[in-house]
């Protein structure tokens, strides 16, 4: 393929959810509905196809580079608006557009009459346009630009009913947490560009190659400031310990969108950054250690949370929370392939188990508290197999695709440390179990949902059956992309990432591998088990809010982080506002002012006393006047 | 004849009509200042206006330069439409409050 | 004689003012200062500026005068206005307009007048030299004077032209 058609193509990818949010714009109320969710879904699937054409080429002939102008310069300081497709981020291309088009199709469905739905389709557009920038830019800066971009659609489609205002307070509370993370990584950029004084990617790994001739001795304690910063902002994007409690919140938005932005994508922006960044992160001892403990507990932490939730959406944002911290509990210990590799199917099965927790949100009318559900495989068989599989996925039961993800993390965390191994495993069971509980209460058991409500139960269109099942077949699959030597497999992933990834082979016995593997699937198995007998045959239901008492509520009330900020930051950041508004603003501020005002006023009122009204004063004045200006030019 | 005339005049020192001058001009000062009548307070500006005359002409007759009597001219135009126009006014002021005293304008106040 | 003629006037011209000053009814002053206008037309003639004496008188004799009288004829005032009532106004009145006096006059009094070899040239004050000076090097003033004189007289127009409301 000439140059140009695959430049044009890479052009393409990007540019096409562009021209779709444009259109939206533009016509946004003249297009109907129909046309609408058709048209900007088909902006999304051209985009895919071109993605599909473009991996093609990448995996025979390596990266491409498309140069498109310089975007400004100052100094030395040169930022190329310029796209990179390399390995790493065709992967990224693959799973936001597939998995973007498919979201796109199942919204028509959920939308379907909702008032806003061609504004809907505008900011989902606009999304995947950012969330492209992000992965396909070619330095930091452009791909910060991205990174903002999605925060801002995210912060748009969390708030998306803006009519509700909690729903708007959660919106904004993603937005400024998200803001605490990037101006993190917004410092850690500057730091970076003083110290490796480029900030395309390139640039910067050549600096910390050592077979490149730009190479030299990293500055220990430089490389871990930048690397720390760096994390920080992928703790904001991604929903890390502590800045992980504006996920939950987001399930505020439409249904679609926790699939899309806070499940599949966005979320795993700050993974996707650090995985580029790995030569650096590689030589910051520190930070990966951070790394590993804030992911290893971020995943236990909200494992924890979801067994008690009772939200359906809930549950699946603390998992996605967990899931997310495992991954990068990946990259701490060095496994940053095993951390892409969960990222993709991650995408999927998370992505499969919102769609359909949508769908039976949508069957349900709006209704997502589990303790009213119940028994609605009679009611929505696609629903129920395709929610079944996604659990199986995400619980790692092999042969799923969850199940080779999580072992390749654990494996890598094996060699580095049999207790990670160990603490990696927890967090398995914790998803197993908080994951057979939700399925067992929303599809098993009897329904318990009130008369009317029953009699409305149906399953969603094929328009969102349809992208929930090709998810499903995803999630089944999934696997098979980097099937480990064990099972005859290739590890191909893994090998196709070399060029960004550098491999570190994990040298674990062959018995050994084997026997972790099934000490893990064993574990899992009993503690489905266990969930299964509380859940499915004892018909246990979770008790209502009142009825909780010790772990339990605590666990409901999410360890009672969010009461905990109110109390350290936000209780405190409220005084000080007050203080500066009632002392600083109205007394000092407004009282300089307006006593400046009131000054002059004053003196106004002075001086208006000589205007007495009486001619003959005046005349007199001028007399006075006159003379005076006669002394002084005679004196002079 | 002529000739002798203006020696004649010249015997009156320039000085005498500078002090003519000065004078009458104190007098219009006082005037002003001490009428409350708008009449003789107008009276009063052409009596200075007059002073002003008197001692351009005279220095244009001493100093042999007509340019002194022109400005003579140009006083007594601007003199005669000040008149005009303030009368008119003191008119229109009688109108309104009955009466031309000076301080019965004392609306112009705070 | 001649000097006779001058302090004649000269004591006419300031007799006559004082008089205008303090006179209790507005008409008389209006007539003693058409007395002090004379005499100062007088002294015009010593000044041999016989066409200023002419026009001096005419202006302010015929018409300014004249203006003045039928103003107060007009408004019907020739009842006795009230002196100043305070005398304090009357002394600083009598303090001010003596203060300016004395600075004018200690200028005077530093000044060294200059006075030509040849004064008071008959010419000077003729009609014709007069002619020249007017519509050679003052003609853009000159002429700017009529538009003055015919603004002032639109104003005039305007300022007296009854209010069709109030009547």
């Amino acid at each position: 393929m000439s140059q140009n058609a695959l430049n044009l193509i890479t052009l393409l990818i990007p540019a096409l959810p562009l021209l779709g949010f444009v259109i939206h714009i533009l016509f946004r109320d003249k297009i109907s509905e129909k046309i609408a969710g058709y048209h900007a879904t088909a902006w999304i699937v051209i985009s895919f196809v071109c993605s599909l054409i473009l991996f093609n080429h990448v995996r025979s002939e390596g990266a491409i580079h498309v140069q498109l102008f310089e975007w400004f310069s100052a100094g030395d300081l040169s930022i190329p608006f310029a796209f990179q497709v390399d390995q790493l981020s065709v992967i990224m291309l693959l799973v936001i557009t597939g998995i973007g088009s498919l979201i796109h199709m199942y919204s028509i469905g959920y939308m379907h009459g909702d008032d806003g739905f061609n504004r809907f389709f505008s900011y989902l557009n606009l999304f995947i346009f950012f969330m492209l920038t992000l992965v396909m830019a070619n330095n930091y800066v452009l791909m910060f630009v991205g990174w903002e971009g999605v925060g801002l659609c995210s912060y748009l489609l969390i708030g998306f009913w803006f009519k509700n205002p909690e729903y708007n307070k959660a919106a904004n509370k993603a937005f400024i947490m998200n803001r605490i993370g990037d101006l993190a990584m917004l410092l850690g950029l500057f730091l970076l560009y003083q110290y490796a004084g480029t900030l395309t990617f390139d640039g910067v790994s050549a600096r910390f190659d050592p077979s490149s001739p730009d190479y030299f001795a990293p500055d220990t304690h430089m490389v871990t400031a930048i690397t720390m910063l760096l994390f920080i902002g992928a703790c904001g994007k991604s929903a890390q310990i502590p800045l992980y409690t504006w996920l939950p919140d987001a399930m505020a938005g439409p249904t679609p969108v926790s699939a899309l932005i806070h499940a599949a994508t966005m979320v795993t922006a700050g993974i996707y950054m650090i995985v580029r960044s790995n030569l650096m992160f590689s030589e910051a001892e520190l930070t990966m250690q951070v790394i590993t403990v804030v992911g290893i507990v971020t995943s236990i932490f909200a494992g924890a949370i979801a067994l008690k939730q009772n939200d359906i959406k809930k549950v699946l944002a603390y998992s996605t929370v967990s899931q997310l911290g495992l991954m990068f509990f990946a990259i701490g210990v060095g496994a940053y392939e095993a951390a892409m590799f969960h990222l993709v199917t991650h995408a999927f099965f998370k992505a499969l188990l919102f769609l359909s927790a949508g769908s039976v949100i949508h069957g349900m009318g709006g209704e997502q508290d589990i303790r009213k559900m119940g028994g609605l495989r009679s009611y929505m068989k696609v629903t129920h197999w395709v929610f079944g599989f996604g659990v199986l996925a995400i619980m790692a039961v092999p042969p799923f695709s969850g199940f080779f993800s999580k072992d390749t993390i654990l494996a890598a965390a094996y060699v580095k440390s049999p207790v990670l191994w160990v603490i990696g495993l927890v967090s398995g069971l914790f998803t197993a179990y908080y994951m057979m509980r939700l399925y067992a209460v929303v599809f098993q058991g009897q329904p318990r949902m009130s008369e009317h409500t029953k009699a409305h139960i149906h399953e969603s269109p094929s328009v969102m059956t349809i992208p929930l099942m090709v998810l499903c077949a995803l999630s089944i699959v999934g696997g098979l992309m980097n099937i480990p030597e064990l099972f005859g497999g290739n590890k191909s992933m893994m090998h196709f990432l070399e060029g960004v990834v550098p491999i570190h082979e994990h040298h674990v016995a062959v018995s050994t591998e084997w026997m972790l593997m099934a000490i893990a699937s064993v574990a899992i198995f009993l503690v489905i088990f266990i969930a299964h007998r509380k859940y499915r045959i004892n018909w246990v239901v979770p008790e209502s809010d009142a009825e909780m008492s010790g772990a339990g509520k605590v666990l409901n009330h999410k360890f009672y982080v969010d009461e905990l900020y109110e109390m350290a930051i936000v209780k405190p950041m409220h005084m000080l506002s007050n203080f500066f508004y009632k002392i600083i603003d109205l007394k000092v501020i407004d009282g300089v002012v307006n006593g400046t005002a009131q000054f002059t006023t004053w003196c106004a009122g002075q001086l208006r006393l000589i205007q007495t009204g009486t001619v003959s004063f005046y005349l007199f004045m001028m007399a006075l006047g006159m003379g005076a200006i006669v002394l002084f030019i005679y004196l002079m | 004849m002529d000739n002798t005339l203006s020696q004649q005049l010249q015997v009156i020192p320039l000085e005498n009509y500078v002090m003519l001058s000065i004078i009458l001009f104190s007098i219009g000062v006082i005037g002003i200042l001490m009428r409350r009548n708008l009449i003789v307070v107008f009276l009063s500006i052409e009596l200075m206006l007059n002073s002003i005359n008197l001692m351009a002409a005279s220095f244009s007759a001493y100093h042999n330069d007509p340019a002194g009597q022109a400005f003579v001219f140009f006083i007594m135009v601007v003199a005669a439409a000040e008149v005009a126009v303030g009368l008119a006014m003191l008119v229109m002021i009688y109108r309104n409050v009955r009466s031309i005293e000076i301080d019965a304008l004392s609306r112009l106040k705070w | 004689m001649t000097q006779v003629f001058f302090y004649g006037l000269s004591a006419l011209a300031i007799a006559s003012s004082l008089m205008m000053l303090f006179q209790r009814n507005a008409m008389y002053s209006v007539l003693y200062l058409l007395v002090c206008f004379f005499s100062v037309a007088g002294l015009y003639i010593m000044l041999n500026a016989q066409f200023l004496a002419v026009v001096h008188i005419i202006v302010y004799a015929g018409a300014i005068m004249v203006l003045f009288l039928y103003v107060l004829m007009f408004l019907n005032l020739n009842t006795p206005a009230a002196f100043s009532k305070s005398n304090m106004l009357r002394m600083a009145a009598m303090l001010t307009g003596g203060s300016i006096f004395l600075l004018l006059f200690s200028a005077f009094y530093r000044t060294q007048l200059i006075v030509m070899p040849d004064p008071m040239n008959e010419n000077v004050g003729s009609v014709q030299t007069l002619g020249k000076v007017l519509f050679n090097d003052y003609l853009i003033p000159f002429e700017l004077t009529s538009v003055l004189f015919l603004s002032a007289m639109v104003g005039v127009v305007i300022i007296n032209k009854k209010d069709k409301v109030n009547g």
